[in-house]
């Protein structure tokens, strides 16, 4: 144990406090026990229930220690500490209390230490060896001949209770940490145990999967399934969602074998979510792409695959597949032009790959159509935060959510799409005094938290805001000196809100008016309050109506520009921030530089050497006309799957059919990689060296781990020697140096530098080498100068249900899964525990249509159907069905509508009308109209077939089999609906 | 085959018990605040009104509560007082205290247990009988005891025991 000798502090500091331990003078903040005091000073307390992330606990009363002026021996996790305090933590007095609570312990515990896998890390086993504990100790105690059984349920761990020795850390992560309280102390005396509500197996009780648990049980208890003890450690930014945790990688013969929470991490100091500490194994997957793949000739580019690659695709080397898309390209610019190219570069890609992308099509290609998928989340956000603001991205940080007092959180299931977040939020308003307003159409999990709900009408959210604007005003809530120094246009905003009554908004919304007012008036009262959004807001065709209307809010009440306030939009992937800030968008170039700007251009065509456009170039929404116009010819896609996540498929794929070249360069064979004509197997994150940024604008490395599979190379090194092919070489040799580029053209990254972050995060804009970086941005004024309001009126969707459509759809993500399932879905943990698509249905809803768990329905929309089961739950209102994205099999987006928002060009996946039919009944009623009418409305269909009194009398009575003698055999699950639909008509 | 409508019937006797339950329960939470510290006093009466603590019930109180779940069943399974399954209608109490040991009264639960067909802890398949054993009774005095739906039978014998099941211990 290191003890670094205590400096004698002359001048003490106003928080600490002085206490002696073992003759030793420490010195300690206020406020810590005397256990930390002790930890501090590098004075070891053996402990099993300690972590410094837990509330103070004394479960183990290993920790006991001699205080002068104490009777007996305390805990010192459980005692402050104070200033004077004198202890001693190695008297023989104490360590044979310890002693005896030790070999009470393991009395109970099973000796199989030689094969635990724990045995290297078992903090049971270090403490016995510390305190000296000896096999005829133990022989003297009773040995606990109870075996409990193993859960071996969950697809990620194993419980053993048999090497569970009751520390409760689990059950205290589970509740403190993770804050879903799956489990917890159960029984009693011998039974005592820790269990799931009704003691079921783990994976069957309400568990997210977070492993917060598993990373702290001291023993053999909660153990990983598949991780191996790691040769090494290669710290690294997760690559799921956007909230950017950092994290150790295990590596051992060049594979990832383990992930661990970096708890200095500073977006999750040390927790993760399912997905980043189970779903890594898809970088080892079988799957992987390891070499080039070129089109055989005549095989049709048609959408769907029949999953044999060796009849579409021949192996390449890379020169030949390089040369190929080079000269394609060449000859594409040659006969059409440079705008006949469009790439889509990708937010799972690091910054250097983006702009490297970017730098490709503009300055070797000539082109601006570049576009990536914040097209698809944040493009909204970009355009409303710009006007309102000058700036898209989040205003502030996960540190102004440790203060801030009221959180709104609109349109975001933060739980299940930025889970560390969600977590961060529950605890705010769990223990940290937080209040909470939620507003969901869904009954989300952040809901039960909320101190008000909102369960508006999709796509209403105008008028939601609006109507808690009105409110506001005419309480006089608003914050006038605020609005008067540092906004305009308000008058225009005012006057249009006070239209927006309750009641007026009540009709629009579904909300009740008391809540509404309840929400204004926490809103309007709280001192500090930030608004987290996500796709909710921003997936519809008003999303930069919504996006203004979120920043309206916050101008109006001043919370722009402090700690602990701001506008938080919650960026869903790896790396959409960067990828923005990279330029990868048809209109700016890195740093979100207009490229009709002339004086900027002329920045960059220096920099590069070359001539640029100045046309901006087709968004991702567009490309698909485009291509079916003739416009576009050639599109490169980099890491990104169109063929999935475009809205109205049918139409992405028939336009991707029509391309005269496609090139896809990804660590799968994507759908939308099934489909080129070039396939270039690139790097995946832990392979290559980079920069992530998330969503607070926190700049982090990305660090090199293990050796790319095969033949697959980095993103940049793919595109740079491309560019040396087309006969433009970039010449990069390494990401660092990309970055110092990046860092001389772009503003806001002017000062980001690889040897800043190699002990370092850093949050732009960060303008020079000697900048700290900045947590939260508009303190002294917005961007733009003022902050602008905006007078935005309610405008319904695009599509309204009608007879035909009754039912409102709406998409998004589940906890397990990541967008297309590229990645996810190759993790076995993940699919495992979220094996395929549903659509999630009210009970309401199940009950008209005679509907049971697990059913599978055709639910279909103007644009296209999908077949898939139904999952009946309370989470969706009657009138509104959800389905998650993930699945090719039944991919939502075949449903959804490619209608856009005019400035964003972001399409609303948020609402589309569609219907929903048991399936075995829509292919038994295709070719029997009877059959249709029948289960349409019974008595109806009576009256409009000739039917004899025999075959009346059967279909009332509901004999199945003479109706089957009639109509045919029918499918067992049909007869059981037929026989309900008409048993409950009212003939 | 499944008779839709019988299943009707069945499920709509189910909604409606289930509803009654759910009205009972909401009487019984409105007279509490949804503080944590009343979790016991409402476990306690809720398994008065319903005999027993059913799962659905603490699902909600664990909601009025704003409590885990699992917190309450670590609770309601911590305190002997507890019941996760219904009681028979009638309960049979076997003492297992020191005195009544000596007077035999392993017999005794031997004997109950093969008449009722169940071991001590378990209730009878029709819910007529569950069977426990206690430590004390308190009743040495007249040890070995047998306690019927609070009602103490004293000098028990295997074969009284018997006799007395057989006329019903009611």
């Amino acid at each position: 144990m290191s003890t670094s000798a205590p400096t004698e502090v002359k001048e003490r500091k106003m928080d600490t406090i002085k206490l002696t331990i073992n003759g030793r003078d420490v010195i300690a903040k206020t406020g810590v026990t005397v256990l930390e005091a002790a930890l501090n000073a590098g004075i070891y307390i053996p402990t099993l229930c300690y972590d410094p992330d837990l509330k103070p606990y004394g479960g183990c009363r290993l920790c006991v220690v001699e205080i002068e002026g104490m009777r007996g021996l305390v805990s010192s996790c459980t005692t402050p500490a104070t200033d004077g305090t004198v202890v001693h933590t190695e008297t023989e007095r104490v360590n044979r209390s310890r002693r005896i609570t030790m070999k009470l312990i393991i009395a109970n515990h099973h000796g199989d230490c030689l094969t635990c896998a724990k045995n290297q890390d078992c903090e049971l086993l270090k403490i016995a060896r510390y305190l000296g504990i000896e096999q005829e100790h133990i022989d003297r105690l009773r040995k606990g001949t109870q075996v409990l059984p193993v859960d071996k349920s969950h697809p990620a761990f194993i419980r053993d209770p048999n090497k569970c020795i009751l520390c409760g850390k689990c059950v205290r992560a589970c509740h403190e940490i993770a804050v879903v309280g799956a489990i917890d102390l159960a029984f009693r005396g011998n039974s005592a145990k820790v269990t799931t509500f009704g003691d079921e197996p783990i994976v069957e009780s309400i568990c997210k999967s977070c492993g917060e648990c598993v990373a702290r049980c001291p023993t053999g208890a909660l153990m990983p399934k598949w991780e191996k003890p790691p040769a090494k450690e290669v710290k690294t930014v997760c690559p799921y969602c956007g909230v950017g945790c950092s994290i150790y990688l295990g590596v051992r013969d060049n594979k990832i074998v383990s992930v661990r929470g970096d708890s200095e991490g500073p977006a999750n100091k040390g927790s993760l979510c399912v997905k980043g500490r189970w779903g890594y194994d898809f970088i080892n997957h079988p799957e992987r792409l390891t070499t080039p793949l070129i089109r055989i000739p005549d095989v049709a580019r048609q959408a769907g695959h029949n999953g044999r690659v060796q009849e579409i695709f021949r192996e390449a080397k890379w020169d030949e597949a390089l040369e190929l898309v080079a000269n394609k390209l060449f000859e594409l610019r040659q006969n059409y032009g440079a705008d006949s190219i469009a790439a889509l570069s990708s937010a799972k890609c690091t910054n250097e790959d983006n702009y490297v992308m970017q730098k490709f099509v503009r300055a070797v290609i000539g082109t601006n159509n570049i576009d990536h998928c914040a097209r698809l989340c944040h493009a909204s956000t970009v355009v409303g935060g710009i006007a309102a603001f000058g700036q898209g991205a989040m205003s502030n940080s996960y540190s102004d959510f440790e203060k801030t007092e009221l959180f709104f959180v609109i349109g975001s299931n933060t739980t299940e799409c930025h889970p560390v977040l969600g977590s961060l939020i529950k605890r705010r308003v769990k223990f940290g005094g937080a209040k909470l307003i939620v507003a969901d159409p869904r009954s989300i999990e952040l809901g039960e938290y909320a101190a008000v709900r909102l369960p508006h009408n999709p796509g209403t959210d105008v008028a939601l805001l609006n109507g808690i604007m009105h409110v506001i005003i005419r309480d006089g809530l608003e914050d006038k000196e605020f609005i008067q120094e540092r906004t305009e246009a308000f008058e225009d905003m005012r006057q249009l809100v006070e239209r927006y009554t309750p009641e007026a908004v009540e009709a629009i919304t579904g909300v009740p008016q008391a809540d509404l007012e309840a929400a204004a008036r926490l809103f309007g009262e709280a001192r500090s309050a930030c608004i987290l959004y996500g796709m909710g807001i921003t997936q519809h065709t008003t999303g930069t109506d919504n996006v203004k209307s979120i920043a309206n809010l916050l101008l109006l009440t001043g919370n722009m520009g402090r700690e602990g306030t701001g506008f938080s939009p919650l960026r869903g992937q790896n790396n959409v921030q960067g990828a923005c800030d990279m330029g990868a968008l048809p209109n700016v170039y890195p740093g979100y530089q207009r490229v009709d700007d002339p004086a900027v251009r002329t920045k960059f065509e220096t920099a590069w050497g070359c001539k640029l456009s100045d046309r901006p170039g087709v968004t991702t929404t567009e490309i698909a006309n485009a291509i079916l116009g003739g416009d576009i010819r050639g599109l490169y896609v980099m890491g990104e799957n169109p063929v999935l996540s475009e809205p109205h498929l049918e139409h992405t794929r028939q336009a991707l059919e029509r391309l005269e070249f496609l090139v896809v360069q990804d660590i799968f064979l994507s759908e939308t990689a099934w489909m080129a004509d070039v396939v270039f197997p690139a790097a995946a994150y832990a392979e290559k060296d980079g920069t992530f940024t998330n969503t607070e604008r926190r700049i982090q490395r990305v660090r090199q781990a293990i050796l790319p599979p095969g033949e697959a190379k980095p993103d940049w090194e793919i595109i740079s020697t491309l560019a040396e092919k087309i006969g433009q070489p970039l010449c990069y040799q390494n990401a660092s140096q990309i970055m110092e580029e990046i860092a001389s053209l772009t503003p806001i990254y002017g000062g980001v530098h690889f040897n800043r972050l190699d002990n370092d995060s850093l949050q732009w804009p960060c303008p020079d080498a000697l900048h700290p970086g900045t947590s939260f941005l508009y303190r002294d004024g917005f961007a733009r100068g003022r902050g602008k309001f905006h007078a935005v009126d309610y405008v319904p969707p695009a599509e309204s249900i009608s007879k035909g459509y009754p039912l409102v759809l709406t998409t998004g993500r589940v906890l397990e899964h990541w967008h297309t399932g590229t990645m996810s879905r190759r993790s076995n943990v993940l699919n495992e525990l979220y094996p395929n698509g549903v659509v999630e249905m009210s009970p309401d809803d199940a009950t008209k249509l005679g509907l049971i768990e697990g059913d599978l329905v055709v639910v279909a929309s103007k644009r296209g159907r999908v077949e898939t089961p139904v999952h009946i739950t309370e989470k969706s209102p009657p009138g509104l069905v959800f389905m998650p994205f993930h699945w090719r099999e039944a991919a939502a987006n075949i449903l959804t509508n490619d209608a856009l928002d005019p400035v964003a060009k972001i399409p609303e996946y948020k609402v589309s009308a569609v219907n929903a039919v048991l399936a075995v009944l829509d292919r038994a009623s295709q070719d029997n109209a009877f059959l249709a009418r029948l289960a349409e409305n019974p008595a109806e269909a009576l009256k409009e077939y000739e039917v004899t009194a025999e075959e009346k009398a059967a279909l009332m009575s509901g004999d199945i089999r003479k109706i089957e003698s009639w109509l045919g055999k029918l499918d067992e699950r049909l007869k059981t609906w037929l026989m309900l639909r008409l048993s409950q008509e009212k003939w | 085959m499944v008779n839709p409508s019988i299943a009707q019937d069945t499920q709509v006797l189910l909604q409606e018990q289930e509803r009654t339950s759910e009205k009972q329960l909401k009487e019984i939470l409105s007279s509490y605040q949804g503080k944590k510290e009343e979790l016991i006093p409402i476990l306690q009466q809720v398994q008065q009104a319903f005999g027993y603590l059913p799962e659905p019930m603490m699902k909600k109180i664990a909601k009025f509560l704003k409590l885990p779940e699992s917190t309450i069943f670590g609770v309601s399974t911590f305190y002997a007082q507890f019941k996760l399954v219904p009681s028979g209608r009638n309960i049979i109490r076997v003492c297992r205290g020191t005195a009544c040991h000596v007077r035999g009264s392993a017999e005794i639960l031997g004997e109950v247990e093969k008449q009722l067909g169940i071991k001590a802890g378990e209730t009878t398949p029709g819910l007529e009988y569950s069977l426990e054993t206690i430590a004390c009774f308190g009743s040495c005095a007249l040890a070995p005891v047998v306690v019927t739906n609070g009602k103490v039978h004293g000098r028990m014998t295997a074969p009284k025991a018997r006799e007395m099941l057989k006329k019903g211990a009611h």
